[in-house]
């Protein structure tokens, strides 16, 4: 006992000895994305999961609608943006739930650094951790449906520019639905019908290009959502974690 | 000591119920407040209240004056709350819990430092092991070892802190609270046990 007594003496004093630095205010968000990105890490089986289901999803359509060439590759945006999406929305229920459960959610909340950016570090974690990776092989699925290389290219980049959108907007949901029995369901017919801007412009990208008109119109439009949701999506995910953690 | 923690004319109704109300209190630093209270009178609903994780249905807390809910993460910086869940990630060991639990309470801890509190809360041998293979009084104890490295933080606000917890770690982290109080801090704690820390000016909330 008496040595437990002196090591924390110790501990008391090596702690006072070296005063904590204080750290900036991308500091928070920094230290969420480390640790959720290692999260993601030591549970790679998730991760993939998604990535599997979405490879599946739309591996399954050449078998189900036949192997007409050009069927195909005016089907292939929308199946793959649509594929996409599901995919996202499959792992997003997860992306404050695991923190409510093991109550390092109230953490964050009471954390020295504002929520907003806090939420952003979780957002962009969850987003290079389930959505990077699927728009990485989107151009390899391109392939099973004919589309060109140029095509299968405006797909990946319209891709790269709409998943964010899809994490930062499906978080909103997540962080309303924290808690709550049927998250998931509920999550789903909250955020589908919001996700509908960026699935029209996204697959729109890529018909266009089909078509041989521009593809810029798309491409802003999508990078407009994309900062809009960057510079929205945190602040209303705080306060609907606030809202959400009050009657939990 | 500035630091006053005062609780004017609080009530909280949680599901339609009232669970207390016209609660008036004033903490200063050094000072312990332990609250008690039969299951479910609300011990654990104020000790959320305090930091601002629930809105009070009547009164308001405020913290050097100022109402909880507009500090914001300023608040933060000057609170560390346990509560009921530890708050460790099943897949982090220890130390990489407490890491992440300092850092996001503003702290900066070397690893040493963070060593040597994990050290201290009896988890030694342990500190690599993921959380989910821990027992529930070590997962107590890991929770619990952020408090030997958050002197910087005047208001605790502890849930139940000495359940699940052994003979030695409840002495430990007795230890740990009279260093706390010595400094002029403020403990806030919800516990069953009658005889803690006998020398420290204390007051006691039953709900």
């Amino acid at each position: 006992m008496t040595a437990a007594k002196v090591t924390v003496v110790n501990a008391l004093a090596s702690a006072t000895a070296l005063a904590p630095a204080r750290v900036g205010w991308l500091a928070g968000a920094r230290c969420v994305l480390q640790r959720d990105l290692r999260l993601a890490l030591r549970r790679r089986a998730d991760t993939l999961s998604a990535l599997a289901f979405f490879v599946m999803v739309v591996s399954l359509f050449p078998l189900g609608v036949g192997p007409e060439p050009a069927l195909l590759r005016s089907m292939a945006p929308g199946v793959l943006w649509v594929a996409a999406l599901l995919a996202t929305l499959l792992t997003l229920p997860r992306l404050f739930a695991d923190d409510h459960q093991d109550g390092t959610l109230e953490q964050l909340l009471l954390a020295a650094q504002p929520l907003p950016l806090l939420v952003l570090g979780k957002v962009l974690a969850h987003w290079v951790s389930s959505c990077l990776l699927l728009v990485l092989i989107s151009p390899l699925l391109a392939l099973q449906f004919g589309l060109s290389a140029s095509a299968a290219g405006v797909l990946m980049l319209s891709l790269l520019l709409g998943t964010p959108v899809l994490s930062l907007v499906g978080a909103v949901s997540a962080a309303l639905t924290v808690g709550l029995r049927s998250a998931s369901v509920l999550m789903a017919l909250l955020t589908l019908p919001l996700y509908i801007p960026v699935l029209i412009f996204g697959a729109g990208a890529v018909q266009a290009h089909n078509a041989g008109l521009g593809v810029g119109g798309h491409f802003s439009l999508l990078g407009a959502m994309l900062l809009l949701a960057l510079a929205g999506a945190p602040l209303v995910v705080a306060a609907a974690l606030r809202i959400s953690l009050e009657s939990a | 000591m500035t630091a006053v923690l005062s609780l004017g004319d609080l009530g909280c109704a949680r599901g339609g119920r009232q669970l207390f109300s016209g609660l008036n209190l004033q903490l200063a630093g050094g000072q312990m407040l332990r609250v008690q209270g039969a299951n479910g009178a609300g011990k654990t609903s104020l000790l959320r209240m305090l930091c601002g994780l629930i809105t009070p249905t009547a009164g308001e807390v405020r913290w050097r004056g100022q109402p909880v809910a507009s500090l914001g993460e300023a608040f933060g910086r000057e609170l560390v709350y346990i509560g009921h869940a530890a708050g460790l990630k099943d897949d982090f060991s220890p130390l990489e819990n407490l890491e992440f639990a300092c850092r996001l309470g503003g702290d900066n801890p070397s690893r040493p430092q963070a060593l040597a509190a994990l050290q201290a809360a009896g988890l030694g041998g342990f500190e690599q092991v993921p959380a989910r293979r821990l027992s529930q009084g070590q997962r107590r104890r890991a929770a619990l070892a952020r408090l030997a490295l958050a002197d910087a933080a005047p208001l605790w606000v502890l849930d139940e802190p000495f359940n699940a917890l052994d003979a030695a770690a409840a002495d430990w982290l007795q230890v740990l609270l009279s260093a706390h109080l010595q400094r002029a801090g403020l403990v806030v704690l919800t516990s069953h046990q009658t005889a803690l820390l006998p020398g420290a000016a204390q007051q006691v909330l039953a709900l």
